[in-house]
């Protein structure tokens, strides 16, 4: 049970170290990086999914009956492409974060703001 | 051509979103955009048409049959949402030129109407289609652009806001993801009717508990329900005015509907209600909405920040009329969701106004206004009537029907409470009408004139439309109604 699941572990603790540094950490860009490590969790939890034990991957051939589930694969594709865009953009706005700020703090820039009002 | 516009509905502004860089002219543009938005309108419209008359339409892309294929599926709830979304973007987008023209530089206005369309297409994609997986790429594509549209407003705080807005945004995204992963382990489908076939079946295991819980989180947070609601103020305070005024009548409404969608439709009802405790978490949360944003309301100083603090507090009555469940409350949180859009829609837009003739809204430039710009100040006044409830406007209708949902179940608790709430949104539209009215102007500062034309025709168009909806009720309640009877008659 514990080491026949264990890429579903990996996938749990993968996800839980992206969300605590994306709630923790304080500067801008570490916060991207725990954002990407808590999408790529659940990129493997979607691959361990489409897995059947015993099974081959899913092109037709003699001598193999039992085929791996390829879907969840692609639909992981999409959700890759979908975590670039998301991290794309992230960054080039933390970029004009920091020529309108000056700094990539998370507690700075609340200062900073603070003070302007 | 009839036979395909469930697909036309988002393939359109999807395919207008690039053609727009082909045009250089801002002007040509904006008449491009609102073309394309206008159509979109049109064919919401054919589709409830078709619904009310002959029942769900079932739309399969490139031909494949569902469960395999994509299908695209419009039954009363979505073609209601289609076109509240497709109405308040055409409305919103007549003032665009004028708002944008003052607000976003010119070589970046362009790439606004590109974002606008796509975020557009998002929502109404998220809204037509029947496949759980096509929601997530849809709510991602409305999202991104979402993200990128905000960070397009004056100053830096609005890239700031922009930030906190796609961190928050990413994770409820990804929450939905993970649950839609362990729906497709345990089911094997992603198809929304095949995946209600199968679900009971599996329902009381420990991963459709962990998928359910996951799916609201996601969802609550792209809702902005409180305590999830931290990214919605900043994110509607800094944005360009327009998009404000665009994505407070439908962003958050398309969250619920994706809510109200996965708890009838895919998810069984009593799945949602009796086994897992939803009710009382949802009535409280909804009801801390409530009280806690329209106090924070109250105490704003600017006044994009004080309505969008009221938007949270607006969530918090659609969640209570969701959680009666019954259907009578879920046409009474279905009603509030249409009347709602045209209510912060019209507020938003007029702040587009004040903010072209002030480049401010804080509560302070407004001393004098209702002499100086009293159309404007007209429509914020009667907006905030509707927030309130005062007869005869639609916030009235949608306030009788949820305590009358919650009457018929014996919740007096609830009527009381929703009526309490009334009482705050008074207090906080008073002080709005307080400044703009019984305060001379500030001594020194030249008069102003009203705001121009093509800003104040929309907003009173939307201005019209909250007392129209206060009066004859027929169709709003109708198509609320139907819907309700839909989703119910489905999960018996």
């Amino acid at each position: 049970m514990l080491i026949g699941l264990y890429n579903y572990w990996v996938v749990v603790a993968l996800m839980m170290t992206g969300f605590y540094i994306v709630i923790a950490q304080g500067n801008l860009i570490k916060k991207i990086a725990g954002l990407i490590i808590f999408q790529t969790s659940v990129f493997i939890f979607y691959i361990s999914v489409g897995k059947v034990d015993g099974a081959t991957a899913p092109i037709v051939g003699d001598g193999f009956s039992q085929y791996s589930n390829p879907l969840p694969h692609v639909l992981i594709l999409t959700a890759i492409v979908v975590g670039i865009a998301t991290t794309a953009l992230g960054l080039a706005l933390i970029v004009r974060i920091r020529e309108a700020y000056g700094s990539i703090e998370e507690d700075e820039i609340q200062k900073k703001d603070d003070q302007a009002c | 051509m009839l036979a395909h516009l469930p697909i036309l509905q988002v393939v359109l502004p999807l395919l207008a979103a690039p053609s727009c860089l082909i045009m250089r002219r801002p002007k040509l543009v904006w008449l491009f955009t609102l073309i394309v938005s206008s159509i979109a309108f049109l064919i919401s419209v054919a589709l409830l048409q078709q619904v009310m008359e002959s029942g769900p339409i079932s739309y399969e892309l490139g031909g494949w049959e569902q469960p395999w294929g994509i299908e695209y599926r419009i039954d009363e709830l979505s073609a209601f949402l289609l076109l509240i979304v497709s109405a308040v973007s055409t409305v919103v987008l007549l003032a665009a030129h004028t708002s944008i023209q003052a607000e976003i530089a010119e070589d970046s206005q362009m790439m606004f109407y590109v974002l606008y369309l796509l975020s557009l297409t998002g929502m109404l994609g998220i809204i037509s289609t029947g496949d759980v997986f096509n929601v997530f790429v849809f709510l991602e594509i409305s999202s991104l652009s979402a993200y990128a549209l905000i960070a397009m407003g004056d100053g830096r705080r609005a890239l700031w806001a922009s930030y906190q807005y796609l961190i928050m945004g990413t994770i409820g995204a990804t929450f939905i993801l993970i649950a839609i992963g362990l729906m497709y382990q345990m089911t094997g489908t992603l198809n929304m009717e095949d995946l209600s076939r199968r679900l009971p079946d599996v329902a009381h295991t420990r991963t459709m508990y962990a998928a359910y819980v996951f799916f609201v989180v996601g969802v609550c947070l792209k809702m902005a329900l409180f305590p999830l609601h931290l990214w919605l103020p900043n994110a509607y305070s800094y944005a360009p005015s327009i998009v404000t005024a665009f994505f407070a009548a439908t962003s958050t409404k398309v969250a619920l509907y994706l809510l109200i969608r996965f708890t009838f439709s895919v998810f069984d009802f009593s799945f949602s209600f009796s086994t897992l405790p939803l009710q009382p978490v949802f009535l409280v949360l909804g009801f801390l909405g409530i009280f806690v944003a329209s106090t924070a309301a109250i105490y704003q100083k600017n006044l994009k920040h004080l309505f969008a603090y009221s938007s949270v507090a607006q969530i918090g009555y659609m969640i209570v009329g969701y959680s009666i469940a019954t259907s009578a409350g879920l046409m009474a949180t279905l009603l509030h969701l249409f009347n709602h859009s045209l209510m912060k829609s019209a507020l938003f837009l007029a702040l587009a106004a004040v903010m072209y003739r002030l480049s401010s809204v804080q509560l302070s430039c407004l001393q004098g206004m209702g002499r100086q710009m009293p159309l404007t100040m007209a429509a914020i006044v009667v907006g905030g009537a509707s927030l309130i409830g005062v007869p005869l406007t639609i916030g009235f209708v949608s306030k009788w029907f949820l305590v009358m949902a919650a009457i018929e179940n014996g919740l007096w608790p609830v009527a009381v409470l929703v009526l309490l709430g009334s009482l705050l949104a008074i207090v906080y539209v008073w002080r709005v009408v307080e400044v703009a009215y019984f305060m001379e102007p500030m001594p020194g500062k030249d008069p102003v004139k009203e705001a121009p034309w093509s800003i104040l025709v929309p907003v009173w168009l939307l201005v019209a439309a909250n007392v129209y909806f206060g009066v004859d009720t027929r169709l709003s309640v109708q198509i609320a109604q139907a819907a309700a009877d839909s989703l119910f008659g489905v999960s018996p």
